[in-house]
């Protein structure tokens, strides 16, 4: 009853990551995206429900789970109904290979696989299909430009981040997570690859869609892009694939580059969790800071200077890493 | 019959169910829709047979980029909606036809076919093996697919900037 217990283990496994990035991620991530900003603002922010407007996203999952579910009247239902599982599924199954902490028994991690790096990158790059249905589907010019910006943004934006990961991975070896967290054990990969840092962290800002580099959703040209026709529950959905999408990138980033859960005196996971939070931070400090890119601006980008400065780091990596071997 | 068999027969289902899918249905965005289960289905075979690496790269270039590609080439066309052309044209019946006898022949070479069973045990890291055999033995190969992409690549550039 081998298999049984791998079922079960499974299960179990999906529902922790589920609940964990819904409560920590998604509705944690919203108060935290409203509070920040309005500090950058000089506002207060959400303060009346809770103590200083804690459970403030907690009421508002609730509203929007009691709300009506509208289709539009020439969308397209089949594919409109099912872009909202695939958003924050491929969301979910990055979390699989994120090591968030370490305890006696071993790496604390639903399952280090050999090719976990590329698994990564695998699972990120299905989060595009369901933009694209959701758009699609919608029967909306809106929803579809935004689908549309949102399908060149992220096959533009993977190659960066697509080499940003090989570069991490000839440094230690090894496509699997754990062993890339073990390989800093002197010397976070930062400081060696800051380029590729950079890298990485600007892809991953223009793969979970926010500013300065949020074309696919921008509010003043396209409503919401892709998911303007979507209420309620289902709304909520794109939101927890976003948010999740965001912290998935983050994690990653603190695993390959920030030593992963190492550090001294605290336990891994509240190392884990401190360094994701600071990134976090980075993220949303970029999001009110900066203005929109133009869509052919934020191309150009990637295609003339973030893909041959990171063509140019693995290269030059690959260099030193074969004569280090000699 | 054993786990390992239920789970192939599954897989086997899941991706025979979304090629019909994306052969038959009328319309084409359902069509391209249907590719990530058919390819996501092969994905789970590769896991089957411990090609893990292989089952990565099937999931980021198949069901990842190729499909988007597809949606997106479908999307810049017609409008954007993709509805306005015929699935199929007078030529089913002799595409059915030769896609039946090329069916025949694969089963024939399959079965007939003595695979060979590969001895000893699966190395723990195969990323390796597999760099190691396309820089070595393969590497003509491997090399002359690189250039086939890179004409293929230019030729595109050339198509797309001929308008302007």
């Amino acid at each position: 009853m081998d298999w049984l217990w791998d079922v079960l283990r499974a299960l179990v496994g999906t529902i922790i990551i589920f609940s964990a990035v819904a409560f920590i991620a998604v509705m944690f991530g919203v108060l935290l995206e409203r509070k920040i900003s309005a500090w950058m603002q000089s506002r207060l922010g959400p303060k009346h429900v809770g103590p200083q407007g804690l459970l403030q996203t907690v009421a508002d999952t609730i509203k929007l789970l009691q709300k009506e579910n509208i289709v539009p009247n020439r969308a397209d239902r089949l594919i409109f109904a099912s872009a909202v599982v695939v958003v924050p599924l491929a969301a979910l199954l990055d979390y699989v290979v994120i090591p968030f902490g370490v305890t006696r028994s071993g790496p604390l991690i639903f399952r280090d696989l050999n090719i976990g790096v590329l698994y990564f990158a695998a699972t990120s790059s299905l989060v595009v299909i369901g933009i694209l249905m959701a758009g699609w589907g919608s029967n909306n010019k809106y929803a579809l430009l935004g689908g549309l910006r949102s399908a060149a943004q992220m096959v533009t934006y993977e190659i960066p981040i697509g080499l940003a990961l090989v570069t991490v991975a000839l440094m230690a070896g090894s496509l699997s997570t754990v062993t890339i967290v073990n390989g800093q054990a002197r010397l976070w990969y930062i400081v060696a690859q800051p380029v590729a840092f950079l890298i990485f962290l600007i892809a991953a800002i223009a793969e979970v869609n926010r500013v300065p580099f949020d074309l696919v959703e921008a509010e003043s040209e396209l409503v919401a892009g892709y998911f303007s026709e979507y209420s309620g529950m289902r709304f909520a959905l794109f939101q927890l694939g976003e948010y999740g999408e965001m912290f998935a990138m983050a994690a990653m980033a603190v695993t390959l580059f920030l030593g992963g859960w190492r550090g001294p005196v605290l336990p891994p996971v509240l190392w884990f969790v401190i360094k994701l939070y600071a990134l976090i931070f980075v993220f949303m400090w970029v999001r009110w800071t900066y203005p929109r890119f133009r869509i052919d601006q934020m191309l150009n980008f990637s295609w003339k200077i973030l893909i041959p400065v990171s063509v140019l780091n693995l290269v030059v990596t690959a260099f030193f890493v074969v004569v280090a071997h000699r | 019959m054993t786990g390992e068999a239920i789970v192939f027969y599954l897989l086997a289902a899941v991706t025979l169910g979304a090629g019909v899918v994306v052969v038959t249905s009328g319309n084409i965005v359902h069509s391209a829709a249907a590719l990530v289960p058919a390819f996501l289905g092969v994905t789970g075979l590769y896991i089957l047979l411990n090609a893990e690496f292989v089952a990565g790269i099937q999931v980021l270039i198949y069901a990842g980029a190729i499909t988007v590609l597809i949606l997106f080439a479908i999307m810049l066309t017609e409008g954007g909606t993709g509805l306005g052309g015929r699935q199929r044209n007078e030529q089913a019946a002799v595409g059915a036809a030769v896609a039946a006898a090329m069916a025949a022949l694969l089963i024939v070479v399959a079965v007939r076919t003595g695979w060979p069973a590969g001895s000893g045990t699966l190395p723990p890291y195969t990323p390796g093996a597999i760099g190691q055999s396309f820089l070595g033995q393969n590497i003509l190969v491997f090399e002359g697919t690189s250039i086939v992409l890179l004409v293929s690549l230019m030729g595109a550039i050339m198509i797309a900037r001929r308008e302007d």
